[in-house]
This record gives C-alpha cells, structure tokens and sequence, in this order.
C-alpha cells in the first residue's frame, strides 16, 4: 500500500481528460443574454484529471488518514466515539433531500424528525426548548449568550460581563466578545472547580451569566454548580452551561435540574455523529422557560395533526444560519437516540466514566495526575518529572499505530496529557493503550533522544510548523508564480 | 447494546481495579437528588430493522420526491456524480476529528489545500480558507472582518442580498458596536443603484456588500462597485450564493472584489434540506491574519519531503481567546473536502460547461415563456440561472397551487421575504433539468386560467 | 549589547535609554516562552503610546501576546527588519532583535523598572511557582 503523499492533482492535470460525463447540449449557445465582458474566459490552472486518476489520487489520501473506524483516538474534550454505520446508512436515503424551501405540507416527514429530536433533548436535559439551527458548538455558545443577552435586554438590564473559569475552552471567550460582551477569567480552586465564594468575589449587578463546562475540562464535575446556580439567579445572573462533555452524564443528571439557564450540545460529540476531519457538526441550544421567545428561527410547531413553521419568534428573527440547520446531522443523531433507547441511554455514560478512571488508575503510577478530584469522562495527566514532553509522548503513541490523547490543554495544566477513551472503546483496547503509554515511558527513560524523535513510521515526520507560518503557502500556484 | 464494547464481567473487573463497587459511585459528585432520574419517558430502544421501518414510515411523510421543482434561491439542484459520493463517504474522511496530529491526517490537509487553491482560482482572489458554517454565516464574517480590519464602524449592505443572509449579518452584529445601512435596489431593473450607494460612502464606511449574481438571479456591476468603494477608501465584498456562477461570470478578483463571501453548496452537495451546505470566504492576501477559520499551509518534514499542516493557527479561538478573530472552531470541514472532489471531478472544461448550461436553460425558459400572457419575467437582462416571474392575474400562491396539482414546484414566492411582493415567484434553473422539463413548465404555466 | 544598563518590566520586556529615546524589545525569557516567533504586528511611526499599554503584537506557532509599552512616548522608529525575519528575535533579543524606539514623555517613569539583578530574581521567582 501506497504511504506516500500523493503529487497535487494540479501537477496530474492535462488538457483533454474528462473526469465526468456530460449530456449533450440541447440549448444553443446563442440564447446567451449576458455581454462578453460579463463572462469569464478562462479557470486558470484549474485540475483536470480523468475519473481512474481522482480514484487513485483520493484513495491514495485515504491510506495517510487515521480515523475512528481504524482505531482508538482518545481525544480529551472531543468525544471521538464510535459512529454507527445505520446513521449514515439512513441519513444518505433520497426521501429527505428536499429544497429548504419546499412548501411544508411535502416535508412533514423533516419536520417530525426535527421535532423528534427536540423533544428528546428535552427530556434528557429538562430545557424547555431548543433550537437545532446552531452549525457547531460555538455557534451554538454565541446562539446562546445571544439569547441571554436579548432577555436581559429585554428586562431593561443592560449587564457588561460574562464570567469564565480558567478551566474553559478558548470559544467561550471568543464567543462572549462576539456578543459584544466583557469577559471575566475566574480561577478555579486546587481540587479544579469553581468555589461559590470565589464566584461571589466577582459577582456584581454588572455581570449578565457565568458560562461553564460541566463536567469541566479537567473531566470534573462542578459540584457546586446547584449553589452557582442559585447565587447566580439570586443577583439577576444566568447560568450558561457548556454541554460539551455531556457525555459523561447523558442520562444520568439533567443540566435543566441543576439549575442550567442555557446549554448547548455537540451532536458531533455525544450523539455520535461523524466528525468528517473538523465538521459538520450541530450544536442545538436550550433554554429555560423564560427564554423560549428569544430562540432563533425558524420555529417548528406541532398543530394538531400537521407540523408548522415559524418564521418570527415574538422577539424578531435572531436567525444564526441559513435554513433549518444541518438537517442531514440531526436526523444521525436522532437515530442512534432511537437506537439507544431508555435501555442504554445510561450505560453509555456509565461506561465512558468507567473506561476513563481505568485508565486514570493504571497509569496514575506512572504520571502526575495534577487534580485528584474524581473524575467523570476523561482524565488529565501532565508530563511533569518526565524526561520528555507531552509532545514527543504523543508523537511516539502514533509509532504504535495509535492516536494520541488532546495535548496541552486546558491551559491551566502545564504539559496537560488529556485522556477521553469514550464508551466504545473494549477493554482490550484500553489495556493496548495503557501498555503502550508505559513502554514510551520506559523508553523516554531510557532514551529520551529516542522518543524525542518521534514518529518514525508515520507517512511524514514531524512537520516544520514554524516554516509553514513563515512561509504561509496556502495555496497551490504554478512553479515560475509561487512567490508567497 | 452494539455500540457498547464492555461486558458485565469486564465492568466488574474494571470497578474492581479501580476500588469501587458500583459504577454509580463514580457520579458521586452530582447531587443524590438530581442524578439517576427516572427514564421512563425516554422510548424504547429499536433493533435496526425497526429503526429502518420507523424512518421509512416517517420518509412517507415526505411527498416531495416525484415532483419537477425549480426552487432555488440559496439552495441549488445540481447533478452529483457518483464518484463524490463513494470518494468522500469512505471512513478516512468521514470519522477522523480535526487533523491536529497532522502525521496521520495527510489525507484530509492534502485535500484540504487542494481545495483551497480550487476556491481561490474560482474566486480568481489570493487565498481562501478551508470552510465556514453556510453562506450566511460567512456573510456575518465578511462584515465583520472588514469593520475589524479598516477599524471603522459603518457597513453598508445591498437590499437585494438574501434576505434570510440580511438577518443573520444583522443578528451577528446586534451587540457589537458597528452601523449597519441597507443601499436600496432599483425595482425596474433589480440591480443596485449605484448613484444611491455612492451617496451613502463616507470616511467611516468599512465597505459594501453586495450579492452578485443577486436574490433575484440578477449579475450586478461588480468592476464599478469596487472602483467606487476603493475611491473613497472602502472595502467591496462580494456574496456568492450560487457557486457555480463563477465558472461562467468574471470572477470577483477581476472585478478587484476585496473579499468575496458565499455558499458552496452547488459544489457536490446535496439539498439535504438545508444543511450542511459550506461557507466559503476568500480574500486578498492583506486580510490573512485577521481572517476567520482554518487554513491549511504547505510544509516540510524533518527529512525534508513535503507535508501539510493547520497553520495561523494564533487567530483562533484555542490560542487568542477572548481576542480571536472568530469563535469558530467545528466548522465543515467534511463538506469542503467533498467539493474539493466534486470539483476535481467536474473539471474546468465540466465546471464550465454546465455552469453555461445552466444560464442556457434559463434563458429558454426565458424565450418560451416570453410567448404566454399569464406571466412576464420581471428582470429581462443580466440574469444567470434565477429569474423573478410575474403572475399577471391573482395571486402567487394559487398560482403554485395549481401548478404543484400537476406536480411542479415552479418557484418560490417572493410574499415570504417581502410582504408587498404579492405577484412574484422565485425560479431556477440548473443543468438538471431537460428541455423537456422547461417545456413542461412552461406548459402548465400556459395552462393556468 | 550588554544588558547590565537595561531597565526591565514584569511582562518581560526591556528598555534601554539614550537621552530622552528609549528603546523596547523583550526578554530572553519571554523569547524562550515564546519559541520560535513567526511574527510581529510593529507599532505605526508616531503613534503614542502610554506606559504599559500595548504597542506590539508577537506571534510564535503556538502564542501570541501583545509587548506592553514599558514607559510612555511617542515612535520614532521600528525595527520594520523584523516583518521578514521576525527570528532575530529569538537569535538576539537584546540587539537585532529590538522592536521599537520612542521619544519618553515621562522619563521618570525608568524608575519604577527593574534593574538587571532585580529582573533576574524575578524570573527565578516566576519559575519557581
């Protein structure tokens, strides 16, 4: 098997080959109403391969991959789970292609897949309603805090600041500021989670919400977070819960009950859909019942027999995104909700916290583990008292035909080695792991230059990071023309 | 259950290693009242063949398939060859997370940078990143980044940009402290009045953007609106809704368009009702490092053979926090590179030939339904592959009644977006429908009373 | 250069003083903190800054951070060497690698920096948390 880069498809590109088949013309050309100056004369260098050399060129791409189908990929935060084949199998039937625009009575179908989907979340959340149109995760955040801020805007409160514990993902922030919001990094304590006297310290009648992931991204659960809840609601503030690691309690606690105001979640984490290398993802916001008139649209409604859309919510439109939302996730996520039922909804956040204290156990005697606070989906090591560092363990995992852990974060762990092995993941493979992170660490013992030049069997070696920013050759261009 | 490896024995031994006696103890820290809640709401878990029979049962509540539509607007019907489908369905692509291990993911950076150089030819611009969430997100990011990047705080927007766009540029930017001004269109000729917007330019305009071809098919005068902004030291950024135009219009970098913005989802997506479908932003080069989004760069290895990685990655959210250029992280990176091999495939000489195709059928559709007295096309000049119809007697939706009896869904009505617009619908044509089809069309149109 | 007549910022930055210019860069420290620098957003000539304000903005592969203005003045030069090959930073902070020069506007203000042996034990203070 090839291991190789493949040559770009511009430099396998010739005049005369044809990589698709095309009807022959029935329209002559001279129907054309547009003048010559408004069209274009040529796609300069634009590829042109036959079909044979695409197969080859992409399946060529494929053997440098490594996905989920091919292994344990236990990135912390990312939830890279297993995705059942069924999803795609009916996510790709031809009854849901529809036009987004299609007149509503031809797509109830849709519409009762969306609802469906709704309604679950609901009742796994205890949120009074969601939207689906959120494209991701920090879409749905801004989504989120947008609602917050129209409802306290609406009240006549016009509150500055968002608090975030120093423990967050970097989009919380990021999307706080572009929601025209001050934010306010809050530490957390030596066990890693939020203490309500420390919150109470930067409380003030300036402070619209307190964003949090909880679990948070130490794989903690907040403890606190009923109490947080209730300080927060006391001095006006609302609490936004990240859903991001929903998968450590789907199931087992509703973010509604412990006092959540907002939250999102990832149906490209939890639900189990395909992360296809960065997206498509779907992050659904809900809310608490106060908020429900500040959702986005379009709103889907259930009137007697027919479903319905609505295309003003009282407070406006606030629409975040084009059409309905990424339909063809939604309808993934709803089968395997199908597919798990009341029966295993539970088992897999059971299980996914079992496999990450496996792991935690086996290797605590040979990594500092910097928070000993128990720990629900994943676990963070760091590579203190090593010979060797986060990366070069995680470049020599890839040696072993795995793929290494999220590293370096959350930032407030130096050298963070951040461990999430997901509910379905065997036994077997956790022990594989395991095996694996002790003998680099022997090896890192023993010869720390060795691990340190990590990967060695990889399709490339280590990449120059600091060229390709240098450089900044983001495109291909002809040989006599590439400048930049 | 499946999808879940573990035993009962394995789990007992597992809990042994760790000290505990049951898995419930690992919760501990949830509050004992708000955990392990009752889940006898939840439905029962289904086989897969009940859950095939379930979605076919709801698939039958679809009654769209089987009807001849000519919807548009934002959404297009393009042919799909198979190779698209069975190239980036393969598991490679489909369930690797973000390449931040980029020794192993090769394959996704390689495609991505391919793609990337395919959408910057397109947009005949420098650079383009490797996706945003939809066209109207990208939009959103557009304005954004050329307030950010002129450091002013006035934008203008064309009033025949999609409408469903408008609301989202004006959601995006409702807390933030810029001006948003919409430049009126001329309802003779559907196209921007450009003494209008010259009028409305001063120093704190950040720029202008503007649909070309517009919501109503028709291709305004990019070259002239650019020359007008960069005359008074502002920005011209363009929205691409309908991809494949820029294979048969001059593109927005010969038009000296600074940032173009748009939707690829003609570019081997499915309609799949709406989503995903696949932003796209490129650029002059002067506006790579506050761009949002990923980029793919080209390197080389410690043994000097050429690589890819994720680069500029100081912009994001991950590094810059609070003072990131986007809070974009997830983006639709599957998608992106699934139009990479739509676009391979198709070719220029393919690319080019059904991006005429398109204009073509229009244009008949144009010619034919000239000769009824029921209907007149509205805007008669500088359309691609969209006109507006005029209904001459009654109103719009009893007129797509009568055609969706006959099992046609000949346009959207323009009533959804603009109240006054009583007797206008929206309509489309793609390299997908024959010249028996437009005929159809026309047909039935003539057959209405 | 020598760095024994620099003055130093807890932000790890450094002046150096000629008459009424100072001269800024930063540390070897904050370099090393940095690794390799890919890129530097220089001050525009003339603007003013006030002491501690941000007046440039350093990027390596994996942080970016702003370099604080370790007293007032106005720009009258950058080291616009630097756009093309932003690494003489990390090869020579205290020389090829200087970022910016300004008139002070309050000269006084060289008093509340540290000297070279007070900078020193702040970093081991620093490294020791």
């Amino acid at each position: 098997m090839n291991k190789q880069l493949p040559e770009l498809m511009f430099l396998k590109s010739r005049d005369g080959k044809e990589g698709c088949s095309l009807s022959a013309p029935e329209i002559a050309d001279d129907l054309c109403v547009l003048a010559a100056d408004k069209l274009r004369k040529d796609i300069a260098d634009f590829p042109q391969l036959s079909e044979v050399e695409i197969v080859r060129h992409y399946t060529n791409l494929a053997h440098l991959n490594y996905s989920v189908d091919a292994g344990f990929y236990p990135l912390g935060s990312c939830t890279m789970k297993y995705n059942p084949k069924i999803n795609e199998k009916i996510a790709n039937q031809p009854e849901w292609n529809a036009h987004p625009y299609s007149p509503i009575h031809l797509v109830q179908g849709n519409l009762e897949i969306m609802k469906s989907l709704e309604e679950l979340l609901m009742k796994i959340t205890a949120m009074a309603a969601f939207t689906l149109t959120p494209a991701a995760g920090a879409h749905g955040e801004l989504t989120g805090l947008r609602v917050i801020r129209d409802y306290l805007t609406d009240k006549g409160d016009a509150r500055k600041i968002v608090l975030i514990p120093d423990s967050a993902h970097g989009t919380n922030p990021a999307s706080s500021v572009l929601c025209g919001y001050q934010t306010k990094e809050i530490p957390s304590n030596e066990n890693g989670i939020l203490e309500v006297e420390t919150l109470k310290k930067h409380l003030d009648k300036d402070v619209a919400a307190l964003m949090i992931t909880n679990p948070n991204t130490l794989g903690i659960f907040e403890k606190n977070i009923v109490e947080i809840a209730r300080v927060l609601h006391e001095n006006g503030s609302l609490l936004y819960m990240d859903g991001a690691n929903m998968n450590a309690f789907m199931g087992i606690a509703k973010p509604g009950d412990l006092g959540a105001d907002v939250i999102h979640l990832n149906l490209h984490k939890t639900f189990a859909t395909p992360h296809g290398g960065g997206g498509p993802g779907s992050g659904p916001v809900g809310v608490a019942k106060d908020l429900v008139k500040f959702l986005p649209v379009p709103i889907i409604t259930h009137e007697g027999k027919e479903y319905k859309v609505r295309y003003h919510n009282e407070s406006g439109s606030n629409r975040v995104k084009n059409f309905y939302g990424n339909f063809l996730v939604i309808i993934r996520a709803l089968v395997y909700l199908l597919e798990l039922g009341k029966e295993n909804i539970r088992q897999v956040a059971e299980d996914a916290v079992l496999n990450a204290n496996y792991i935690r156990k086996k290797l605590e005697p040979y990594l500092d583990l910097p928070y000993k606070s128990k720990s629900l989906h994943e676990v963070i090591f760091s590579d203190k008292g090593l010979t060797v560092k986060t990366l070069d363990i995680a470049k020599r995992i890839l040696d072993y035909g795995m793929h290494p852990f999220t590293i370096y974060f959350p930032l407030i762990v130096h050298g963070a080695m951040m461990i999430e092995p997901t509910e379905t993941e065997s036994k077997e493979t956790l022990d594989q792991f395991i095996d694996i992170m002790i003998k680099i660490l022997d090896e890192a013992k023993k010869d720390p230059a060795f691990v340190q030049g990590a990967p060695y069997s990889t399709p490339v070696t280590r990449l120059d990071e600091v060229m390709a920013a240098k450089q900044l050759i983001l495109r291909w261009k002809p040989a006599a023309t590439q400048t930049n | 259950m499946r999808y879940l490896p573990l035993t009962e024995t394995e789990r007992e031994e597992m809990r042994k290693t760790i000290g505990i006696k049951e898995t419930k103890e690992l919760f501990s820290d949830i509050p004992k009242d708000k955990s392990y809640f009752s889940l006898a709401d939840l439905p029962s878990a289904l086989s897969e063949s009940e859950l095939l029979e379930k979605f076919k049962e709801i698939g039958r509540k679809n009654i769209f398939p089987g009807f001849l539509s000519f919807l548009g607007a934002g959404a297009y019907q393009h042919f799909i060859p198979e190779l698209v489908n069975f190239l980036s369905n393969k598991s490679e692509f489909l369930t690797p997370y973000t390449p931040y291990q980029p020794e192993v993911s090769q394959g996704s950076l390689q495609g991505m940078f391919e793609y990337q150089t395919m959408m910057a030819q397109l947009t005949g611009m420098d650079i383009a990143n490797s996706s945003l969430y939809d066209g109207g997100t990208a939009a959103a990011e557009g304005i954004v980044l050329a307030l950010k990047k002129s450091k002013k705080q006035h934008i203008l927007i064309a009033g025949n940009i999609h409408p469903e766009y408008i609301e989202i540029m004006q959601t995006y930017i409702k807390y933030l402290d810029y001006k948003m001004d919409l430049v009126p269109f001329d309802p003779q000729s559907g196209k921007l009045k450009l003494a209008e917007l010259e009028g409305k330019i001063d120093q704190d305009t950040a720029g202008f953007i503007f649909q070309s071809p517009n919501f109503f098919g028709v291709v305004e005068e990019g070259k002239q609106i650019s020359a007008m902004l960069h005359s008074k030291n502002s920005y011209s950024i363009q929205i691409v809704t309908e991809a494949l135009s820029l294979a048969f219009l001059v593109p927005p970098g010969e038009n000296d368009v600074d940032l173009v913005v748009g939707e690829a989802q003609s570019f081997g997506l499915s309609l799949g009702f709406g989503g995903p479908y696949l932003g796209f932003i490129a650029a002059k080069s002067e506006f790579l490092r506050q761009m949002p989004g990923r980029f793919v760069g080209q390197t080389l290895d410690s043994k000097g053979n050429r690589g890819y990685v994720l680069t500029l990655s100081t912009r994001e959210q991950h590094i810059k926090r609070e003072r990131a250029t986007s809070n974009i992280c997830t983006n639709e990176a599957w998608c992106a590179f699934r139009a990479g091999i739509y676009l391979a495939t198709m070719g220029k000489k393919g690319l080019q030939s059904i991006a005429k195709t398109n204009h073509l059928n229009t244009a008949y559709f144009v010619k034919e339904v000239s000769k009824l007295n029921n209907v007149k096309v509205k805007y008669q000049k500088d359309y691609y592959n969209e006109v507006v119809l005029e209904v001459q007697n009654g109103k719009t939706d009893d007129f797509l009644k009568k055609l969706e009896a006959k099992k046609i869904l000949a346009g959207i009505p323009l009533h959804w977006f603009y109240p006054d617009q009583k007797n206008t619908i929206l309509v489309n044509f793609t390299e997908i429908h024959r010249k028996k089809d437009i005929d159809q069309l026309v047909q039935a149109i003539g057959e209405i009373k | 250069m020598s760095t024994k007549d620099l003055k130093f910022t807890e932000k790890h930055e450094w002046a150096s003083v000629n008459g009424n210019i100072a001269t800024f860069g930063i540390t070897d420290y904050a370099q090393h903190q940095f690794g390799d620098i890919v890129f530097i957003e220089l001050p525009a000539m003339g603007k003013s800054f006030s002491k501690g304000a941000a007046c440039a903005n350093i990027e390596s592969v994996k942080a970016v951070a702003d370099m604080y203005a370790p007293v007032s003045g106005e720009v009258t030069e950058i080291n616009s060497s630097l756009e093309n090959a932003p690494e003489q930073i990390n090869k020579e902070p205290y020389g090829a690698g200087w970022v910016c020069k300004v008139k002070m506007a309050a000269a006084a203000e060289l008093d509340s920096l540290m000297d070279e042996s007070a900078y020193e034990n702040y970093v081991k203070s620093v490294e020791e948390k």
